[in-house]
């Protein structure tokens, strides 16, 4: 028997404020108006005064529109049938199934118990050895991908999705080109990864509200798969996006923004979904790729950083490539020692070497002549960008290290590596 | 005690308005009242007959009228045996046994006793009827792992207090009732093995406050020959993200020569605490020969667990390092990240409509910062014993740009600074704490001269390296381009220190001193090289042998065979010590 109000008091950017009573904080509500219903949820209650934001957005809302509280919060329907499926921001289909309405569950829940946790252990193989090899993404991993507009990211995302090794994928799109909406869907059915795959998305002309949802949206239904005991890999794209309708909102709310227009509490709306990223002790796991893309390449602006200070690393997409430098998994070490016992010391040498091939090109374009070193460095730096970073490359992991030693061997003496005796005396190519 | 309950009025996020009728105190904790679910609170602002709080929980469904009931205290820590060991929320919550009652997740509403109730303790008196305490003394021990748990009379009793009974030598609770004490007045005070703590106020019971001179061993070479930490000192750790701050904070965690770690996990990452959970109970504390985790608290509120305590989950730290202080130990305080918290401080400010300051955080954030940092210390204890509370934090600074207003307001007030960079982190050189921007005003545990010695060829060799950007190796002379390969060569097998590998994590004061006689004998010698191939080679092949002996047990057979061959290329090329490093050596003997 829930109460009609028919008097909306103001109406600003895509918040409403009506009076109300007996109104819980966060409910949702539905509005009835000329363009159809749409649902709003409670974002402020001042007295009698109940501030809503609408989903659909406040354009052609009228003062005397139908609200209807509906008595509980945002919520997901989750079961099997999910998978395949297309949602929007407000969980309504997007493909021509049915609506989906059992076992609703809401969304945006409490964080996991850290004791409830398990290290994370596992390696995700995905066969680019830029991941695999020199930041090995772990099981329940949270990673984002640091990128610039233009960037093949949604390709390498797709890319992940058919060949890394995971139960459940679950892909949010948020502010997505309508393009890049067809490519997902048709690269993933083509490859035969749709029957395993849910999707929740926004497209850039759907309302700003909905793209603020798809996170919550993603990660619930993520964290119930995981906890029926499934590896579950979430792909994001692109987070920057979802951080500008929060910043669109929070302005239009007249909140004091702390850093280029960025609500004060940004670092925490982005951690409350990356640490959705768990391995559970006695279930499945949820693993987080998300695409950042950096407005301007920049990578110190409040998106990609606070980013950064959250997640475990971080991937770079540069130049149809990811970069070594800046890229880092920081799970890296719980897999890395088991998988073979020179892929640690390895990776490092040839990120090291790689760093002097950088500063010695740089003197190169100045014009110095080089010295002996300085021509080895650079027949290295040659070798390792097209042999190894491409990302055509595909390759397992195992292939990648010795492709490593014997682009080592091809430029360098032992000794000129760095790496501990020990094991240049086991791996070193013999001649 | 009259029930002083209130309305809810207004909610906006974690801000709660309350309308009152009683006495309502600044920072007392009430409950809201919410579907048979209270949630805590604490008072942060009033005005007339309108309290604001902030919710330590997630306040969907709250609605106008819900009650609120005051409970007349402020956010305190229970303090008494049992700390160690445990794993708290930012409110002192033992996260296992929210586990027990609400399973995976953090379920708002719930709350646990901090220490168990059921355990009993062996109770030894060491006061005696008619003794005179005050607070801060001690009454009784207990023995808590391998440590001699001291039984103080409460922090909060003002003035002397006699002891009218005591309890016998024997096996109690930490609630049971185990002495009386009366004050002076006469009037009665059951006192049990436990009491609370306001966490905001820092603890004082101690003779006098002294210099931190003792330095804190690390293991860490770069940070104890170079950039080192006083037991009871103070130092700050920023950095941009992927830099290694936390992974240089969990190594001082394992090696660090203390008696109690208290981990403040402050607004980051959940699988950095999973890491110490699952590695410090295998591991054994060389001091005691028990677990790790024996030393160790663990108080941790990750980024997603609500904002408000994540402020409290500082001040909570803290206290129960003062109180292990008391009891004449070394505390460490590991705090990453201060940047979280004052973020937290940010979010309340701006729900709180305050003007704002610098990047929109309060006015008041230096003052907080330093306060915090002062509740480190060296003190001496009324019975004449020391104890010392270390505080490290790491910033994160917007940017990895230290110009901002959190890493400012630390340097002003922290005794070292260990600052990392993105540079060396992107080249893998780690520890990545910047060798030319990084200070300390500690006594470092070599020779402070040799100690300068090697920070002057860092320099020099950095001066050269920026100069042979511009003019090119061959623009460069054989004696600077040897210096610019002697300053790599330190880095490289110095500074650099590889965390994962056992021995070479664990480099102690004794190993230090040893290795570091034998880099500036190196490193101090004149060579005759043909050319800079010839010296570039010469050097790559010292700089082998370096790592080859850090990655060899200390004083092994191994350790003199490789030591004999490092003297051996020394011959090789040729090595002649200089007057200065030769002066050095023998002033070290």
């Amino acid at each position: 028997m829930s109460k009609v109000y028919n008097r909306i008091e103001s109406i600003t950017g895509n918040v409403i404020t009506l009076k109300a009573t007996d109104v819980k904080y966060n409910e949702l509500a539905e509005i009835n108006t000329r363009f159809g219903k749409s649902l709003a949820q409670v974002i402020k209650i001042d007295g009698d005064v109940i501030s809503l934001q609408i989903f659909a957005g406040g354009k052609g809302v009228s003062t005397g529109d139908e609200v209807r509280f509906l008595g509980h919060e945002m919520q997901v329907s989750f079961s099997e049938d999910l998978l395949g499926r297309i949602f929007n921001g407000s969980g309504e289909p997007r493909d021509n199934g049915p609506a989906l309405t059992e076992n609703m569950t809401p969304i945006g829940g409490p964080s996991v118990n850290p004791t409830k946790r398990i290290l994370a252990n596992r390696m995700m193989r995905t066969n680019i050895p830029m991941i695999d090899m020199f930041n090995t993404l772990v099981v329940s991993q949270k990673l984002p991908i640091f990128s610039i507009s233009g960037e093949p990211y949604n390709e390498l995302l797709a890319r992940i999705a058919m060949q890394a090794e995971a139960d459940v994928i679950l892909l949010g799109g948020m502010g997505l080109k309508y393009d890049d909406f067809l490519y997902f869907k048709d690269t993933l059915s083509k490859g035969g990864a749709l029957s395993k795959t849910v999707m929740f998305i926004h497209t850039a002309s759907d309302p700003t509200v909905e793209c603020m949802m798809i996170p919550d949206m993603t990660l619930a239904v993520a964290e119930q798969f995981a906890l029926q005991n499934k590896d579950v890999l979430v792909l994001l794209t692109d987070m920057t996006n979802f951080a500008d309708a929060m910043k669109e909102i929070a302005i239009t709310q007249e909140q004091v923004p702390s850093n280029r227009g960025y609500p004060g509490d940004l670092y925490s709306q982005l951690a409350a979904r990356y640490e959705k990223a768990v391995d559970f002790d006695d279930s499945g796991s949820v693993t987080v790729l998300a695409v950042t893309t950096m407005p301007g390449d920049d990578v110190t602006h409040p998106v990609p950083d606070n980013t950064g200070y959250i997640t475990e690393g971080q991937y770079y997409l540069k130049g149809g490539r990811i970069e070594p430098f800046g890229s880092l998994s920081r799970l890296k070490q719980n897999v890395n020692s088991k998988t073979r016992k020179d892929h640690r010391a390895l990776m490092d040498a040839m990120i090291r070497i790689y760093s002097s091939y950088k500063e010695t090109l740089e003197k190169k374009n100045m014009g110095f002549s080089m010295s002996r070193w300085d021509e080895k460095l650079l027949k290295y730096g040659e070798l390792f960008e097209n042999k190894l970073m491409d990302l055509s490359v595909n390759l397992t992991l195992e292939q990648a290290l010795d492709l490593g030693w014997e682009i080592l061997a091809d430029c360098f003496e032992r000794d000129e590596t760095g790496i501990k005796s020990e094991l240049t005396d086991e791996f070193w190519p013999k001649q | 005690m009259t029930e002083n309950v209130g309305k809810v009025v207004s909610i906006n996020g974690n801000l709660v308005s309350v309308e009152f009728s009683g006495n309502v105190s600044m920072n007392e904790i009430c409950y809201v009242m919410v579907d048979k679910t209270q949630l805590k609170s604490e008072v942060i602002r009033i005005r007339g007959n309108v309290a604001q709080i902030q919710v330590y929980e997630m306040t969907g469904g709250i609605k106008h009228g819900d009650e609120v009931r005051f409970t007349g205290e402020m956010l305190s820590a229970q303090l008494g045996p049992g700390l160690l060991g445990q794993i708290y929320d930012g409110l002192q919550n033992p996260l296992p046994l929210l586990a027990e009652q609400a399973g995976w997740f953090l379920e708002r509403g719930i709350y646990a006793e901090s220490l168990d109730s059921e355990k009993k303790w062996e109770f030894t008196p060491t006061a005696k009827v008619g003794d005179t305490l005050r607070a801060g003394e001690y009454f009784a021990t207990v023995p808590e792992g391998p440590f001699t748990h001291k039984i103080f009379i409460p922090f909060n009793l003002l003035g002397k207090y006699t002891i009218k009974s005591i309890a016998e030598k024997g096996e109690y609770t930490v609630n049971e009732t185990v002495a009386v004490v009366t004050d002076e007045r006469g009037k009665e005070f059951p006192l049990s093995m436990s009491f609370k703590w306001p966490v905001k106020r820092a603890v004082s019971c101690y003779s006098e406050r002294l210099a931190p001179v003792e330095t804190m061993e690390t293991k860490v070479r770069l940070i104890d020959s170079f950039f080192p930490v006083a037991k009871g000192g103070t130092y700050c750790i920023p950095g941009p993200f992927g830099a290694g701050k936390t992974v240089l904070q969990h190594a001082t965690s394992k090696y660090a020569d203390v008696d109690i770690v208290i981990i403040a996990a402050c607004g980051e990452r959940a699988g950095e605490v999973v890491e110490t959970l699952t590695e410090f109970p295998e591991l054994i504390d060389p001091k005691t020969g028990g677990s790790l985790m024996e030393r160790t608290i663990i108080i941790c509120n990750t980024s997603s667990m609500p904002v408000a305590s994540r402020e409290a989950s500082v001040y909570t730290s803290v206290t129960l390092a003062e109180y292990y202080r008391q009891m004449g130990l070394n505390v460490l305080l590991l705090a990453d990240s201060t940047s979280r918290w004052a973020q937290a401080l940010r979010e309340m400010s701006g729900r709180l409509e305050e003007i704002p300051g610098e990047e929109a955080f309060p006015a008041y954030l230096e003052s907080y910062i330093a306060a915090f940092y002062e509740r480190a210390g060296y003190v001496r204890l009324p019975d004449g014993s020391h104890g010392s509370v270390t505080i490290g934090g790491t910033v994160s600074p917007a940017g990895g740009n230290f110009e901002e207003p959190v890493t400012q307001a630390t340097l002003k007030v922290v005794g070292a600074f260990h600052g990392l960079s993105r540079e060396r982190s992107d080249a893998r050189k780690y520890p990545a704490i910047d060798p030319l921007i990084s200070w300390s005003k500690y006594n470092c545990v070599i020779d402070s001269k040799k100690s300068e010695f090697c920070k002057s060829i860092l320099f020099e060799g950095d001066e050269i390296g920026s100069m042979m950007k511009v003019v090119g190796e061959e623009g460069t002379s054989i004696e600077d381009y040897i210096t610019y390969l002697k300053a790599d060569m330190l880095d490289a097998v110095y500074l650099q220190q590889n965390s994962f590998d056992l021995i070479e994590a664990n480099c102690g004061t004794a190993r230090q001193r040893y290795v570091i006689d034998k880099l500036v004998y190196v490193l101090g010698s004149n060579y005759s090289a043909k050319d800079k191939d010839d010296a570039h080679s010469f050097f790559n092949r010292m700089r082998q042998k370096f790592i080859d002996w850090n990655y060899t047990e200390f004083g092994s057979d191994e350790f003199k065979n490789i030591e004999a061959e490092i003297d051996a290329i020394h011959r090789e090329g040729n090595g002649e010590l200089t007057e200065k490093a030769r002066l050095l050596l023998k002033g070290g003997e």
